[in-house]
């Protein structure tokens, strides 16, 4: 008996030995092929992800894969092309239909110094997602610290924007981004040397060919692919689910008693602030000559003027979107205001108050005298801060294509 | 003593509360008001091309609810209450309250007693008497006084009616719907605004019908607006009387299709006194009707007369409004048709341009019509009767009347702007939900496909939980809820989830 279960236990070792062996070579064989495999996959020398296949929220990938803008105030019948009216009214026509990769691909380029001359600045300096898509600065700085003259307006809806600057000078964002791009003060580029600095790079010319496939990979990358990219990236940033957006679509609750006080005296006939910043964008994307003062000692900005050859726009921006406003302090072209209460206090302080002398503005007809008072102003604040909304703020990318630092 | 009779107790004491019902009910009670409360929402009459129908095409029910405010309540409170297709019943007494309506298919209604009105006052303390945003809204029997900014201003609603209404000194404008489309502004008396009584700004097929408008800047102004009728209307020691015009910079560009008719546009020459910068503020004193940069525009049979400047100023943008510059703007009043029209006693004193041109023509009156600048296809029926300047280049009219236009707002209502459950649900998860949640990847909270398995077949699930989400998962941060959805926006994006595939 006992010889019998010995041998047994021996059987049972040997064959325990044979399936050890199978696993061991088995596991050894699978171990070298993931290595193996591995190699072939690019992430191992490829720091980049692959771009993605799938749209930033508040778009809908159709059957092209095109991301096209999908929204609650897509239930509103537009009544006006404008996109201007009320609460419950539709949006104006956004910019969509790009492609997920695209997108994604304006994204990368978006963040990455390597569009300036220097490498040291990107678009995101000066429109930083931690800062509300502005730069947080009164005027903007370029390269090397240049100090720039106007303030860098939120990214925020910018897609549904027809006019670009605070003079309207441009009507497309990729003319208005060739500006930043090749300004000496700006990024400091020049065509040639970004476009031969973008094709260096094997990570961007792979990335191009993904976000194009129809693209003839021999084909060197050109400006216009680059600013369609970041175009695209742009007009993905949309900022539409605020408190004010709940109570617009019709939930009461969203806004506190201060707060309605407040949206009551925006849109009222003596504030008239609706009447320019008309919802649902908080621009009615025109021109106005509202005579703010400069930072002390800069003379006055023309403004529209120049672009426009037209004096009747001396002093005239395009008034600006209201969202995310409290997000982007200081205030004005020139961010000559601090914060929301004394940029509302400007407004009643008087038609024309701090024109200079010597200037003739033609200010415009809504600037008047309405004598707000302390509480109004207070009560304006406290409406302007519920048009914050971050729910779709872009991802700063982890790694660049470029390889350099992120420089926000 | 005889015992009275329970029997004879019982009829006593039911005679003796019924006596003091009727004294007090008699002293105290309100008074028994017979006014029929009024739908909501307007009925349309057919027409089309035979006008021999007056058949109501289409009219919604009126469904709602009847909330009553007394003296002493508010208003708001019962905005605040109400749902749509409810009707508010206003009682007299003096309300000084902002009213805001951002709610479709509310009716406001005052109820005048022995001549005591319903009374908005805003002693000139408070801004606007009522703003509203709803599709749907009707304002009727108010009376508003002393409010610093409007009576009644709409901001994009649209089927709107604003109607019988006794509207004083209500800042800078009385009745203002903006952004709307079909509408009816009828039987308002309004005075001592300091820009236009009533204001059609960037509206689409709106009637001014029956109003009365006099010691106001403006009378009646149809700006940036299209296919606006005006009639029976009586504008009157205004300074202007009726308007049509475009003002250049606001984002909606035209003016067109406008028929001034049937209207008394009499001694129209009140002092000017809008505010400064105020496109109104540039008008003379003594203008009757005044068309500027709008286009097609039919003045018919109007009674114009004793408007001390001109009878009918037709300019463009460049002489009218030359301080403003917007290319965007066409400043030329094109295709202006002007037909018959009582017009005499105008121009007895006129003022600025028109006094220096007509000096140039050895005149001193103004003339009875007053044209200048640039467009071209305007036409004149009959133009020997009047006193003119400059219609050189008008042709003769086209055509003799407008019988043929009754109104000018839509045959049926503007639809509501709704969509279907499926896109409610498909809007409210790319436009909401995507934030947070997508397919095949973590965002913020767990991927689509996870809410899919834990939810399967149960909608309801999902409503429940994004009422009130509980954190289920230490490694995802807590949801916030999405309670300011609607119910049927957050049962359409449940299916909507649950239907999703990648």
């Amino acid at each position: 008996m006992l010889k019998n279960n010995q041998r047994v236990i021996q059987d049972l070792v040997e064959k325990g030995r044979v399936i050890l062996k199978v696993i061991i070579s088995v596991a050894v064989l699978g171990i070298m092929a993931v290595i193996f495999f591995a190699g072939q996959r690019p992430t191992a020398y490829y720091p980049v992800p692959l771009l993605n296949s799938s749209c930033p929220p508040g778009f809908k990938l159709n059957e092209n894969n095109e991301c096209i803008a999908k929204n609650l105030y897509s239930q509103y019948a537009t009544t006006n092309k404008a996109g201007v009216g009320g609460l419950k009214s539709a949006l104006p026509e956004i910019r969509d239909g790009f492609s997920p990769q695209e997108i994604d691909l304006g994204r990368y380029l978006f963040f990455d110094p390597a569009l300036s001359v220097d490498q040291t600045v990107s678009c995101a300096t000066c429109h930083d997602p931690d800062k509300g898509l502005g730069d947080g600065l009164a005027t903007s700085q370029g390269k090397d610290g240049q100090q720039l003259k106007r303030a860098a307006p939120s990214l925020y809806n910018v897609g549904y924007l027809k006019k670009l600057f605070w003079d309207g000078r441009a009507s497309t964002l990729e003319e208005q981004m060739l500006e930043p791009l090749f300004s000496k003060d700006e990024m400091g580029n020049t065509p040639e040397n970004l476009i031969g600095t973008i094709n260096e790079f094997e990570n961007y010319r792979k990335l191009f060919a993904e976000a194009y496939p129809k693209r003839d990979r021999d084909q060197p990358i050109a400006l216009h692919e680059i600013t369609k990219a970041i175009a695209a990236f742009q007009s993905s940033l949309v900022s539409i689910n605020s408190k004010y957006d709940q109570y617009a679509h019709g939930y009461d609750e969203a806004l506190n008693k201060n707060e309605i006080e407040g949206l009551n005296i925006f849109r009222s006939f003596v504030a008239r602030c609706a009447e320019c910043h008309t919802p649902p964008l908080f621009t009615n994307q025109q021109f106005a000559v509202i005579g703010t003062p400069e930072p002390d000692g800069l003379p006055l900005d023309p403004g529209a003027e120049i672009p426009f050859s037209d004096e009747s726009l001396r002093g005239a921006f395009k008034v600006p979107s209201l969202r995310n406003i409290a997000l982007t302090a200081p205030y004005m072209h020139s961010g000559r205001f601090k914060t929301l209460r004394e940029t509302v206090q400007f407004y009643t302080d008087g038609r024309g108050h701090a024109v200079p002398e010597g200037e003739n503005l033609l200010i415009h007809w809504h600037i008047w005298e309405p004598n707000l008072t302390d509480y109004e102003l207070d009560r304006l604040v406290d409406f302007l801060k519920t048009l914050t909304d971050e729910s779709f703020k872009p991802k700063i990318p982890e790694v660049l294509p470029s390889g350099l630092k992120i420089s926000t | 003593m005889k015992k009275k009779s329970p029997f004879i107790k019982i009829i006593s004491s039911i005679l003796l509360i019924g006596i003091g019902v009727f004294i007090g009910k008699s002293f105290f009670g309100q008074k028994n008001v017979e006014t029929v409360p009024i739908p909501s929402t307007i009925k349309y009459r057919n027409i089309g091309l035979t006008n021999d129908t007056t058949q109501v095409a289409s009219a919604e029910e009126f469904t709602g609810k009847i909330i009553e405010v007394k003296k002493g309540s508010s208003i708001q409170n019962a905005v605040k209450e109400a749902s749509p297709g409810d009707l508010i019943r206003v009682y007299p007494g003096t309300y000084s309250e902002n009213v805001y309506i951002d709610k479709d298919n509310i009716s406001l209604q005052g109820v005048i007693i022995n001549g005591d009105w319903p009374t908005l006052d805003g002693k000139k303390e408070i801004n606007d008497a009522f703003l509203y945003s709803g599709n749907g809204i009707l304002i009727e029997n108010f009376k508003i006084i002393n409010y610093k900014g409007n009576g009644i201003m709409g901001q994009a609603g649209n089927n709107f009616i604003i109607r019988n209404n006794w509207i004083i000194d209500t800042g800078v404008y009385g009745i203002f719907p903006q952004y709307g489309k079909n509408g009816l502004v009828e039987h308002n008396v309004l005075s001592k605004i300091a820009d236009a009584a009533i204001y059609i700004g960037m509206c689409d097929n709106v009637d001014v019908l029956h109003n009365e408008v006099f010691d106001n800047v403006a009378g009646i102004e149809i700006e940036n607006s299209r296919h606006c009728l005006v009639e029976n209307n009586y504008a009157h020691n205004n300074t202007g009387g009726l308007l049509a015009f475009v003002t250049p910079g606001l984002p909606i560009k035209t003016t067109f299709d406008v028929i001034l008719r049937n209207n008394f546009v009499v001694n129209n020459n009140h002092e000017n006194f809008g505010a400064p910068g105020s496109t109104v503020s540039g008008i003379p004193s003594g203008t009757g009707i005044l068309i500027m940069a709008a286009d097609d525009v039919i003045v018919e049979n109007n009674i114009i007369t004793g408007n001390n400047n001109t009878g009918i100023t037709i300019v463009d943008l460049a002489t009218g409004a030359p301080k403003a510059n917007d290319p965007n703007s066409e400043g030329n009043p094109d295709r202006v048709v002007i037909l018959d029209n009582i017009m005499f006693d105008n121009g007895n004193n006129p003022t600025g341009e028109i006094k220096a041109i007509m000096l140039t023509q050895m005149d001193t009156k103004g003339p009875d019509i007053f044209a200048y600048g640039g467009g071209t296809g305007s036409s004149i029926r009959d133009k020997n009767r009047y006193r003119t300047f400059g219609l050189e280049n008008y042709g003769m009219a086209q055509i003799t009347d407008t019988k043929d236009i009754p109104t000018m707002m839509t045959p049926s209502p503007v639809p509501p702007r709704s969509v279907s459950f499926e896109e409610l649900g498909e809007l409210t998860y790319y436009g909401v939900c995507a934030g947070c949640h997508a397919f095949g990847t973590r965002l913020i909270g767990p991927p689509t496909e996870i809410l899919q398995a834990i939810h399967q077949n149960n909608p309801q699930g999902i409503v429940d939980y994004i009422t009130a989400p509980k954190n289920l998962r230490e490694d995802y941060p807590e949801m916030p809820p999405q309670n300011y959805l609607s119910e049927e926006a957050k049962m359409a994006v449940a299916e909507y989830i649950l239907a999703l595939k990648h």
